[in-house]
């Protein structure tokens, strides 16, 4: 099941890769399209986010996840790179499940 | 310090600057690598990923939809998602590196944000390397990335239970360090503010990974009212 994932994912990914080598440029270069693609990461990644925040399943839970989200954040106006943000964001909930907090 | 350095032309400038990028992306790897174990992935599926995949948000979005329930079609989509990007840089890459029918498919699957970024920017200069620029990156990190992911997949497995160290709340953490970037604009803010909005009130109702998809719809609403 998840090797199922991981493969037809990779097909998937690898296919848009080398499609752009061979669809026609007008169709890459028209400007609603160009619109459209800077804004799908930003939605899909919003939604991650939001759900793996709050979300279990198919309930909402709050826990130390938010206080990580809002410690990330933190770092990222400080503009802390990446592996540090994921570090702060860890070592927050770890830090609060210590004391056992959420 | 004005302003940004101007980039190194030369070769070995181009190199130094390619090995830089890969060092960061391997770092990112690390991450990816122990929150894939976390989610449930084994080191093969991990390791397979990377290697196969090698496109980091797709990777994340894959990883954490099937670690919250979530069937192999909202994972896949996704993915694919995310992945989209990558054909519009394909684009651009061709027309520069023209690439031989035999280096087609290494090109395609070296075709990521970091390699493109770096063959546009060592294309429009004095002395144009866009194809060194291109490869060197892709080839540092593909490596790096890999590297990364192991290390991080065999440390997130040797420390037990993931969530005393919390790193299921870096997965947050990570989705927030890769959409931080990218929120360039006040519409861009707003479709990411109504998609999470979105994402949350569907979870209660919608079998995993579903959320996510609908609010793949938020940037069609935009594009009316941009019209």
């Amino acid at each position: 099941m998840i090797w199922v994932a991981v493969l037809a994912g990779s097909a998937v990914c690898f296919a848009l890769k080398a499609l752009g080598y061979v669809v026609p440029r007008s169709l890459l270069e028209n400007p609603t399209v160009a619109l459209l693609v800077a804004m799908f990461p930003v939605a899909l990644l919003s939604a991650l986010l939001a759900v793996v925040t709050v979300g279990d399943g198919m309930a909402i839970v709050l826990d130390a996840r938010v206080a990580a989200v809002a410690a990330a954040a933190v770092a990222l106006t400080l503009r802390a790179p990446f592996l540090v943000v994921v570090l702060v964001g860890a070592l927050t909930a770890a830090v609060l499940r210590g004391f056992g907090l959420g | 310090m004005s302003g940004t350095e101007p980039p190194d032309d030369t070769r070995g400038g181009v190199l130094i600057e390619a090995a830089t990028i890969g060092l960061t992306t391997g770092a990112y790897a690390i991450s990816f690598g122990a929150l894939s174990i976390t989610s449930g992935l084994t080191l093969w599926q991990t390791v397979a990923l990377s290697v196969l995949m090698f496109t980091g948000a797709s990777q994340f979005a894959l990883v954490s939809v099937l670690a919250g329930g979530g069937a192999v079609g909202p994972a896949v989509a996704s993915a694919a998602l995310l992945g989209v990007r990558n054909m519009f840089y394909g684009a651009r890459v061709g027309q520069i590196l023209r690439p031989s029918p035999a280096m087609a498919l290494p090109t395609a699957q070296l075709t990521i944000d970091e390699s493109t970024a770096m063959a546009l920017a060592h294309y429009d200069r004095p002395v144009p390397r866009p194809a060194l620029a291109f490869w060197s990156t892709g080839i540092s990190v593909f490596v790096l990335w890999n590297l990364g992911t192991l290390a991080g997949a065999l440390g997130a497995g040797a420390i037990g239970d993931p969530t005393r160290w919390g790193l299921d709340a870096a997965v947050p953490a990570a989705f927030l360090a890769l959409l931080w970037p990218q929120i360039t604009s006040r519409r861009l803010l707003a479709v990411a503010i109504i998609s999470a909005l979105i994402g949350v009130a569907l979870t209660p109702v919608l079998a995993p990974g579903l959320p996510v998809l609908c609010a793949a719809l938020v940037p069609f609403l935009f594009l009316r009212r941009a019209a």
